[in-house]
């Protein structure tokens, strides 16, 4: 409960701050992309300028801001010609069925890899593993990406016997109706793309961390009382052994989100990524705010979780 | 109640004061990871190339060959000898040598890196030791608005600063100094909170009370007495984040809002190729090793070094 309200304070001084950068750096706030507009005259930037409230002093206009926010108002967006609201919610559920697909291979095999690495370490198959982490880890997201669609949606995997792989790497859907199938061909290229970096760094504290449990006192003890290997692995080993894991996995959130940016550009996924790189381009300052702000609410919520499953894992944790 | 990802990383890694950390045997112990010794060799290669780029080049990286380009990218000789009119690795889609462009493109992405880092590691070592040091309200006040940097994804903050940069004035503006000052300014959180940990262990040790029962003043024990003996962590941290900078700058690049054409970088180089990727794969593959195989050097040696500083990991 502390923690839920120690959350509050924060989320307010990040807005302060993404209030400044938005207000201070940009020459005319949110009225920027009116300025290289020819139809709008100097006097109409003024008048605006008055009718929005932007010539008040910044604290006032900072305490309007978060009252509409509050109120979940985050303003019109220029390059959608809607609300920002509307705009982002209308592209929430892709990006969230991206970034959950994602998330969830990266765990899934992030973790298994880990766990399979720790039972042999200093074998051919740990070096293996470790090594290609390290791999995952450099592999710049775009770049991955262009490969993966060179490789599999260009190009095509030849199978025998007339059979090739080619995925889709556009879009979510071919259009035409709900067709589960056809959605989860989408889905494949993008997914895997976003989950690669986290899915090595997943297994690399996986093993460091399962190592380290292995060692322990308990994991001996369990052995002693002539547990089966699998038990002691998964019953006493994996729960100590993700204790750090879940923190990794929760700090993971901002190069999810980073990387959610690039695979939404480059596979045309209809999500916040790339309405973000859309406004971005012009300068729809409304909408760049309402997106940093609900990234930093999904970092912020997901600490929390973190904090939280972190005490489920670890009774000696206590938070009150 | 958040610290970064790499800084996480370097959390394995526990200070031991009884270790005596001479160059002899801190390279002895670096020697023994031979994927380090690997990262070391190819990243100095790729300085070299870097640093060499004029001399090596086989044409200006900014030329377009007239002569031979016919509106299509030419391929690498050991593709088509025949067509390729004498560049090794092909060209890009305006017919630009791409061997030429890589080796400029490492000049950026390795400067990006390395001067990005040193304006990191500095604030983040200031914020940090003064934190760690005088404890109280000023780190009470420091650590939060660590969390708020580190609660705002980075890529994002980092293209709405550069797109107002490229709004307010003009694409060119986007200099190289702008971006490593960006880059540089947000990421010194992560080291903060690394120096300010170091800084919380040593300052109530006996030589740190020693240092202040002589007389000296506080300045004179952070720099002097401190900081030497929080270096070790740091190191490892700056070598991380050059791959981490390495990266972020290559993908700034590559959604236009980097290094801006015609100056090669990395990421811009693989902006232009994208679109011809069906018919051109050099142009959309050699870029993208050269970060790779940096990224990935630079990695390998960090991780060398944090096995070499802290022998209890293994």
């Amino acid at each position: 409960m502390r923690r839920t309200l120690q959350a509050i304070p924060l989320l307010l001084l990040i807005s302060v701050v993404l209030f400044l950068v938005a207000m201070k750096s940009s020459p005319a706030g949110p009225l920027t992309p009116y300025l290289t507009n020819p139809h709008i005259t100097a006097a109409d930037i003024a008048r605006l300028r008055h009718n929005f409230g932007l010539d008040k002093p910044i604290w006032v206009q900072y305490y309007f801001w978060l009252n509409r926010t509050l109120h979940g108002d985050l303003g019109y967006s220029t390059s959608n010609a809607e609300a920002v609201t509307t705009a982002i919610m209308q592209r929430l559920p892709a990006t969230l069925e991206l970034m959950g697909a994602s998330l969830l291979i990266a765990i899934t095999a992030g973790i298994s890899l880990g766990i399979f690495s720790a039972v042999r370490p200093y074998s051919t198959a740990d070096y293996i593993i470790t090594t290609l982490a390290f791999f995952g880890q450099s592999m710049p997201v775009f770049w991955f990406a262009l490969m993966m669609q060179l490789l599999f949606s260009v190009h095509g995997i030849p199978l025998p016997f007339g059979y090739e792989i080619q995925l889709p790497s556009a879009g979510m859907s071919s259009g035409g109706g709900f067709n589960l199938g056809d959605r989860i061909d989408h889905l494949i290229l993008p997914a895997f793309v976003l989950s690669l970096l986290q899915l090595a760094l997943f297994s690399r504290f996986m093993r460091s961390s399962m190592l380290e449990v292995m060692k322990a006192d308990y994991m001996r003890t369990a052995a002693a009382k002539g547990l089966p290997f699998h038990t002691i692995l998964f019953r006493h080993g994996l729960k100590n052994a993700m204790i750090p894991v879940v923190t990794v996995i929760a700090l993971s959130m901002p190069s999810l989100i980073g990387g959610a940016i690039v695979t939404e550009t480059i596979f045309a996924w209809p999500g916040m990524g790339r309405l973000f790189i859309n406004g971005l381009q012009q300068s729809d300052i409304p909408l760049l705010m309402g997106y940093l702000n609900l990234t930093a609410i999904l970092v912020v919520f997901f600490n929390l979780v973190a904090d939280v499953t972190y005490a489920w894992l670890d009774p000696r944790v206590k938070f009150d | 109640m958040s610290t970064g990802q790499s800084v996480q990383e370097v959390a394995a890694f526990s200070y031991d004061e009884d270790v005596a950390f001479t160059k002899v045997t801190l390279w002895k112990r670096f020697r023994r990871h031979r994927l380090a010794m690997a990262g070391l060799i190819v990243l100095g290669c790729i300085v070299l190339a870097a640093v060499f780029a004029p001399v090596l080049a086989p044409f200006l990286p900014n030329h377009i060959d007239n002569v031979h380009w016919q509106g299509t990218p030419l391929p690498p000789c050991f593709e088509n000898a025949a067509t390729c009119g004498g560049h090794p690795l092909g060209t890009d889609e305006v017919g630009r040598d791409e061997l030429s462009r890589l080796l400029f493109g490492a000049r950026a992405s390795l400067q990006v890196g390395l001067f990005a880092v040193i304006i990191e590691i500095v604030i983040g070592s200031i914020v940090g030791a003064i934190s760690g040091y005088y404890g109280g309200w000023i780190d009470y006040l420091m650590m939060r608005i660590t969390d708020v940097f580190l609660s705002i994804p980075i890529l994002p903050l980092l293209l709405v600063l550069t797109a107002i940069v490229v709004a307010t004035s003009s694409r060119a503006s986007l200099s190289f100094g702008v971006i490593v000052l960006v880059i540089g300014v947000l990421s010194w959180p992560n080291p903060a909170r690394l120096v300010r940990a170091s800084f919380l262990s040593l300052r109530n040790r006996e030589f740190t009370e020693a240092a202040r029962a002589v007389g000296n003043g506080d300045l004179r024990i952070i720099f002097r007495h401190l900081l030497p003996n929080a270096v070790a962590p740091i190191i490892v941290q700056a070598t991380l984040d050059v791959a981490n900078v390495i990266v972020l700058e290559s993908t700034l690049s590559f959604l236009g809002m980097g290094i801006q054409p015609p100056t090669a970088s990395w990421g811009n180089m693989l902006t232009g190729a994208q679109v011809n990727v069906e018919n051109a794969w050099w142009a959309a593959v050699f870029p993208g090793i050269g970060i790779l195989l940096t990224v990935l050097s630079i990695n390998f040696i960090g991780d060398g070094l944090r096995d070499a500083l802290d022998p209890g990991m293994h």
